[in-house]
């Protein structure tokens, strides 16, 4: 059997690469951003209205004897979450606050820049995305590497994928030249559905737009509905990332960063590499 | 041991050290001027597209009855202590007078009573806070549109000034006196109305007694309370630091839409 070579196979085209980093860096900011605004009223509600006396998610200072100590609620549950959530900053300078300094922009509270921060940022990530869409349904990327194929969705292959994940086993030679079942899964479920139900939620919760589309109230239960359902899906997002950047590691981390800036990713193939 | 600890205790340091070092870089370029100016553009964009998808009539959602809060949150000044003011609400504001002048062909001095006598219109809408909260009440009050006819605006009228009877903010220069602004586009939507009663009853003080401004499309710092005087303007530059308002002097965004 002959030695495995290596060869560089064009992977990743222009417009995904370009719209790719623009994405990376809308939406770290914009989670910052939006921290800082979340910041502003720490609590999450669902339906039209805020229901004070009983949000569904809440971060608060409390006061415990002689000292402050950060609470988190989630529904019925209850969390001292000091340092983190409800009660946090530098030692001898802490302060009530939703999320801790080092995740918001800016670091301190000000919802002002915050907002102006968040819409920019919104802007650019709505345009980015809708050009990655229609260059990915262009250039054949939404039809050639994410639509799953029958083969892909073949339970026993679905089931193959996840067993040699889990042991952080990834497909080598021809197999590696395509996404697997579950990355054209966790990338069409990112770039299909997660973004833009940031966006419609994100929309729902602007006073002028619901005018002009109420139907948005609807789909989504309320304004409030709308406010707790962007977070959920914003973590979701992070969730998301995490698991990327897990991913993008244990499968060769500078091959894939490579293959995200120049398009070339390099497979091992057996014997005679063409 | 000692050691270990120490070594433990230089590398806590360290990072945070640097971890103070980057949130001071990125609050430096996070509030820098230019950047922020940069940053406000989109704010433009934003009016721009709502303006352009939105139908200028189109109406806020309104609710039922059983939808209005029971708690309401008050914001900003919930009980001004300004002397005129306080006189007012001793006197149940008998001397209540709203003028609207600046740009008009005939300046208008209302008492309440004829205020309520105006064409008005009532409305169960949802106030949507900047900071993300909202409280649904109901609304009755005096149309905007109307009563702007009723003193003819000038033809080079273009905003809306509201001035407060509120100091939200003790300034030497006297910025810190509540104002908003909104252009003639919301101040001749239907539901823009200069509110008396709020669920009923008179407008209670932390509400904005006895006078508030209902631009429904926009968020809570838009519906200025304790309304003194209406001045129609061909621009506000002139007015508290420039920027169309209390809050927008603090950087928020004149159009709150979003």
């Amino acid at each position: 059997m002959a030695k495995p070579a290596k060869i560089l196979v064009y992977r990743h085209k222009a417009a995904t690469r370009l719209t790719h980093w623009i994405n990376v860096l809308a939406v770290s900011l914009l989670l910052m951003s939006g921290l800082q605004i979340f910041n502003a009223h720490p609590a999450l509600y669902w339906g039209q209205k805020s229901h004070f006396a009983e949000p569904w998610v809440s971060m608060t200072a409390e006061q415990r004897g002689d000292r402050t100590i950060g609470v988190t609620k989630v529904g019925p549950l209850r969390l001292e979450t000091t340092g983190l959530f409800g009660y946090s900053g530098k030692a001898g300078a802490e302060e009530p606050r939703g999320f801790p300094a080092w995740t918001t922009i800016p670091s301190f509270r000000d919802l002002a820049d915050g907002r102006r921060w968040h819409f920019f940022f919104a802007w650019l990530f709505v345009i980015n995305g809708v050009v990655y869409w229609v260059m990915s349904l262009l250039n054949g990327h939404a039809r050639k590497d994410l639509a799953p194929t029958k083969a892909d969705l073949a339970p026993r292959n679905v089931w193959h994928e996840i067993v040699t994940h889990a042991k952080l086993r990834f497909p080598k030679g021809e197999e590696a030249r395509h996404y697997n079942i579950l990355q054209k899964g966790a990338y069409l479920a990112a770039a299909a559905l997660l973004l833009p139900l940031m966006v419609g939620t994100g929309l729902t919760m602007s006073p002028g737009f619901d005018a002009g589309a109420p139907w948005l109230l609807d789909l989504f239960g309320g304004r409030q509905s709308a406010r707790t359902i962007h977070f959920i899906t914003a973590s979701l997002v992070v969730a998301f990332i995490v698991v990327h950047l897990v991913m993008v590691v244990a499968s060769g981390t500078w091959n894939n960063i490579r293959s995200m800036i120049t398009g070339r990713y390099a497979i091992e193939v057996e014997g005679d590499a063409k | 041991m000692t050691g270990a600890t120490s070594r433990r205790g230089w590398l806590k340091a360290g990072g945070a050290s640097l971890a103070g070092l980057w949130l001071a870089a990125c609050d430096k370029f996070a509030t820098d001027p230019k950047t922020l100016k940069v940053l406000a553009g989109a704010e433009r964009l934003s009016r721009r597209a709502q303006r352009l998808v939105v139908d200028r009539k189109a109406l806020a959602r309104e609710f039922a009855p059983a939808d209005i809060s029971p708690d309401f949150k008050p914001n900003g000044s919930i009980n001004p202590s300004d002397e005129d003011y306080v006189a007012h609400a001793a006197a149940g504001f008998a001397d209540y007078r709203l003028v609207i002048d600046g740009l008009v062909e005939k300046p208008l001095t209302l008492s309440l009573a004829e205020l309520r006598a105006e064409p008005a219109r009532t409305q169960i809408t949802r106030h949507d806070c900047v900071e993300g909260w909202s409280s649904i009440g109901k609304w009755t009050g005096a149309r905007l549109g109307p009563l702007l006819d009723k003193a003819g605006l000038k033809k080079n009228a273009r905003y809306i000034v509201f001035h407060c009877a509120d100091t939200l903010e003790q300034t030497l220069d006297g910025s810190g006196q509540y104002y908003e602004s909104i252009d003639l586009i919301d101040a001749y939507h239907p539901q823009t109305i200069l509110a008396y009663a709020m669920n009923d009853r008179p407008v209670p003080v932390p509400h904005g007694a006895p006078v508030r401004l209902r631009v429904e499309r926009q968020l809570g710092y838009k519906q200025a309370k304790y309304v003194m005087r209406l001045e129609a303007v061909e621009d506000f530059a002139h007015l508290g630091r420039g920027n169309g308002g209390f809050w927008e002097d603090r950087g928020y965004e004149w159009y709150a839409g979003i």
